[in-house]
């Protein structure tokens, strides 16, 4: 397979990599960046465990490109804490109980965090929505929805 | 909640039972490993950096049953970049967690039994690589008859799967306790009803993988694995091997959920460990979701039939029950399933007399195994569905046919298990009053409805599966120079909060701030033995041996102050953070105490253990060890349901779940356990079923397997009830599995209230309800053309 060279950049970071035209963006972040906080939870578009921000809105990496993302803005879970201090999303899943096994939270905090930008101030059924294709198999959902509110400051 | 007085007396008390004071124990406490996961930080085991690595693939069987004639692996031999090449001939020995059912090879020998079983792995330097090897290997596999329900499995003359298990029964059981006949004589209402449950998958999030270091020059094995079971794994890596253990490392990383898919040595541990001795090096293999369900291990497809008896008063005279499951290809934990499911059935509740047969059957069908609720959950929805519809038909209220039934403790049940606390009253009270049962059931809107059940589960199996003479659990202590305590556990934490249970456990005892507390786990190099994550046992047996431990350290440290403060240890005041001669002003800090204690020793290490009481490990008939427990957590919940009889969708609108866990050490982790519980009991009774197509599956992935999304999941309103069991660390009990049983009878009974119909199929979903639904119109339209509408609907209880 060919490689071209992507530019783009991750977590306020400008990268060039000479990734190949099928590399997903998934195996980007974890293989090429060594971001491993973003998980693999399925077959492709399933869980929603590899969430992250392009541009600012919720994808999935495990069925976008590396190279569909040239010139654009990649966010992970691991760009949220900022000097040594969590987010107030990671915060309250930390305190709230939002995460158990953790697998599926750094997914759930990327689409919570796309939310929160644009809604600072969700009721429950647009927590709802947001987070709907992401999977928790631990939680029930219930603390993740207390921690989203804790959050957003209700 | 620290509520000293409501300390439970009585019980086969040994030593006094430690009482928590509430500083750490009783708290609600954070995860000690939340931050990493929050973070990103945290490494799970395909996380891990490796250095120079092989990929590990597997190949799978495509035959449902046959006979291996040949695996031609040559031509993938000669693939540049491949670097070994292994089949089931690579392996010393069978294995299976049960050491009298080892009947699987890591990879297939001889025969294959399920699609998709493994049969031949390649560990390779790349994708490319391994996967063009893959495909170069040639499989030669003669078909034979295929099973692919427990029914066809065990007709007369079925093909065997396993030469020594004619019929295909891995395990008959059968058991009677009481004179059942006299039972039903006895009874005001007989009922008998049949029931069918559809196979489920535990659906953790992470992906299985391993990750396996060979040194050749030392030969040494170093594994990482998704593992609940570490100690299990390290046995079986050794036995399979054929390596001395001593030469075996077995390391958890953080685990993404398990639900007992994960409680047994799995092939592709031991297949990536054997393809890195094989190439001499680094073996990493990452299975896909569609593996996941081809390893499965979740709960079997079942048929239940449950005949009870019942006085007017709601008292249970007698049960009778046969369960089938269709167990899969593989022996696995199957013949505990099947023991678990009669000896969970009746338990609950004071019931005279009993008759359980069960049937455990291998199938062409990926191995059943340990699931969340082992054995229990379908059994507790039929009985406690069967106890609804009797109650209707005598006219009681469902708390009342439950309350009819109550046990007070101490209490050993007609199968020998000890009940030492028992908060189901608690409980029962709780969710009538929050659900608002009195005044809303009965006059809620057609379409909606309540409905009850109640559950039950261990705290440990209290019998181990190896019954090697040692204690149940052991818990190493440290403490240094620098004046930190470190716990040292076996314990494997997959998101439980087990590592954060025992820190709380231990500063609790030492009086010192969770701060001072690591906790180094699941690394068998460094960790004492423990059995595992698995029948809610690490709460209750590594929080005793954590205590222990604690109590242990705090009287070296109180014996050293004493004698730097010239008194004798009675006389010292230990507060943790310093200590004080009773009745002076004279103190000693932390660090002062440390320095004592180290003077002439150096680093203290200090041990605890804990084992279950010889009372608590069941009677002596055979299976009498499965569902034994120092202590039984207990739940009651009501669910609300609202059905929508056009579409037979049926939408959970709220629930309440009071669960009595004993003790809360952690509240927090406590409710995300029992809302954990309840919802994925929700999954099971809503939506979630496997599917095959002569053995193929056809919802191997999140999509089609439906797991409740956030979208259709209910509020849960969580009560702990503290029932403060004598033999439990600080009175606590499980709490991780006890509350799902009860969902899905209270769904079926909620059901049932909201539309007279009485669902006897699960999981219910829009299919099966609409189908219910219009069986009904078919039989009222029947009885309107022949006369009898004046009749009541014989299905409406």
């Amino acid at each position: 397979m060919t490689k071209r060279l992507l530019a783009l950049t991750v977590n306020g970071r400008m990268r060039e990599d000479a990734v190949a035209a099928n590399l997903l963006l998934l195996d980007y972040l974890r293989g090429t960046a060594g971001l491993t906080g973003t998980k693999q939870g399925c077959d492709g578009g399933e869980c929603g465990a590899c969430t992250v921000l392009i541009d600012g809105q919720p994808r999935l990496a495990c069925i976008t490109l590396a190279a569909a993302c040239e010139g654009r803005v990649v966010e992970t879970i691991e760009s949220l804490a900022i000097e040594g201090r969590m987010s107030r999303l990671q915060q309250a899943f930390h305190e709230k109980l939002g995460t158990q096994c953790g697998f599926c939270t750094p997914g759930m905090i990327m689409a919570a965090e796309a939310l929160l930008r644009r809604n600072p101030r969700p009721t429950d059924a647009d927590i709802r929505e947001a987070l709907s294709g992401n999977l928790c198999r631990c939680t029930g959902y219930v603390k993740i929805i207390e921690s989203v509110h804790a959050a957003a400051g209700g | 909640m620290n509520d000293v007085s409501r300390a439970t007396a009585g019980g086969p008390a040994r030593d006094a039972p430690a009482i928590a004071q509430g500083r750490t124990a009783g708290q609600r406490t954070p995860l000690i490993d939340g931050v990493e996961k929050v973070t990103g930080r945290a490494r799970y085991t395909a996380d891990l950096p490796t250095g120079e690595t092989l990929v590990g693939r597997i190949l799978r069987s495509p035959i449902a049953h046959g006979v291996i004639r040949r695996i031609d692996a040559a031509a993938a031999r000669s693939i540049p970049g491949v670097r070994a090449v292994i089949t089931g001939e690579d392996f010393a020995a069978p294995y299976g967690v049960i050491p009298i059912a080892r009947n699987e090879w890591p990879l297939a020998r001889g025969k294959v039994r399920h699609r998709g079983e493994p049969v031949a792995a390649v560990a390779a330097i790349d994708e490319a690589s391994v996967e063009a090897a893959l495909a170069a290997i040639v499989l030669d596999i003669e078909p034979l008859p295929a099973y692919f329900s427990a029914a066809a499995a065990r007709a007369a003359n079925a093909v065997q799967l396993h030469e020594n298990k004619p019929g295909n029964i891995e395990r008959e059981v059968d058991q009677a306790f009481g004179d059942v006949d006299a039972g039903f004589a006895a009874a005001d209402l007989v009922r008998e009803r049949t029931f069918h449950y559809a196979e489920v998958a535990h659906g953790q999030i992470e992906l299985n993988a391993a990750v396996a270091t060979y040194e050749p020059e030392r030969d040494r094995l170093t594994t990482h694995s998704v593992t609940q079971v570490p100690y299990y794994l390290h046995l079986t890596l050794a036995r399979c091997l054929g390596m001395d253990s001593s030469q075996i490392r077995v390391v958890k990383p953080f685990v993404g959920g398990g639900f007992g898919h994960r409680v047994e040595p799995l092939n592709f541990e031991l297949v990536t460990a054997a393809l890195a001795r094989a190439a001499g090096g680094t073996v990493k293999t990452e299975l896909s979701r569609e593996d996941g369900f081809l390893t499965h291990r979740g709960r079997p497809e079942t048929d239940i039939r449950l005949k009870l008896g019942m006085k007017k008063s709601g008292a249970i005279t007698a049960v009778d029950c046969e369960i089938v499951q269709r167990g899969g290809a593989y022996g696995g934990y199957g013949l505990v399933t099947i023991l678990y499911a009669g000896a969970l059935l009746h338990a609950l509740y004071k019931v005279p007399a009993v008759r359980y047969r069960g049937y455990r059957v291998y199938t062409n069908t990926p191995p059943c195994g340990a699931m969340r609720g082992h054995g229990a959950v379908d059994a507790r929805h039929a009985f406690e569905s069967l106890l609804d519809i009797m109650a209707g038909e005598l006219g009681l209220d469902p708390f009342a046919a439950r309350r009819a039934n109550l046990i007070v403790p101490p209490y050993r049940t007609l199968n020998d298990l000890q009940v030492n606390s028992y908060g189901i009253p608690d409980c029962l009270d709780w969710v009538e009053r929050a659900s608002g049962w009195k005044t809303r059931r009965g006059k809620l809107p057609r379409g909606r409805g309540l409905g009850l059940a109640c559950s039950h589960y261990v705290s440990g199996s209290a019998k181990p599966v190896h019954w090697s003479g040692e204690p149940h659990a052991v818990i190493n202590l440290k403490l240094d120079f620098d004046g930190g305590i470190t716990i040292l556990t076996g314990a494997a934490d997959i998101g439980q909060g087990s590592s954060t249970l025992l820190a709380q456990v231990v500063a609790e005892v030492l009086s010192v701030p969770l701060a001072r507390i690591r906790v180094i786990a699941a690394d068998s190099a460094l960790t004492p033995k423990d059995n595992g994550s698995y029948s809610s046992r690490v709460s209750f047996m590594v929080g005793n041996a954590a205590i222990r431990a604690a109590q242990e350290m705090k009287r070296v440290l109180v014996t050293a102050a004493a004698k730097r403060l010239e008194v004798h240890p009675e006389d010292i005041e230990w507060n943790g953070d310093h200590c004080r001669v009773a009745g002076t002003d004279r103190t000693l800090d932390f660090a002062g105490a440390v320095d004592a204690a180290l003077v002439d020793t150096g680093t203290l290490t200090v041990k605890g253990s804990w084992s279950t009481p010889p009372e608590t490990q069941g009677g002596k008939f055979r299976g009498a060890a499965v569902g034994s427990t120092a202590g039984f957590s207990y739940a009651a919940q009501v669910v609300e349901v609202v059905v929508d009889e056009d579409t037979g969708a049926v939408a959970v609108e709220r629930v309440w779940v009071a669960h009595d866990c004993g003790f809360a050490i952690n509240p927090l982790a406590v409710e995300g356990q029992v809302q954990g519980a309840v919802w994925m009991g929700m999954g099971q009774a809503l939506s979630e079923e496997t599917q095959y197509h002569e053995g193929l599956p056809l919802r191997p992935n999140m999509l089609d397997y439906r797991v409740p999304t956030i979208v259709e999941s209910p509020p849960i309103e969580v009560k702990l009830v503290e029932s403060r069991d004598p033999l439990g660390p600080f009175g606590a009990k499980e709490a991780s599995e006890g509350a799902l049983h009860s969902f899905a009878p209270a769904l079926a009974n909620a059901i049932c209230d909201a539309i007279g119909i009485r669902l006897t199929d699960l999981p219910a979903s829009p299919d099966r309800v609409l189908e219910a639904i219009q069986a009904r119109k078919r039989r009222e339209r029947l009885r309107a053309s022949i006369g009898v509408s004046a009749q009541p609907d014989p299905e409406r209880h």
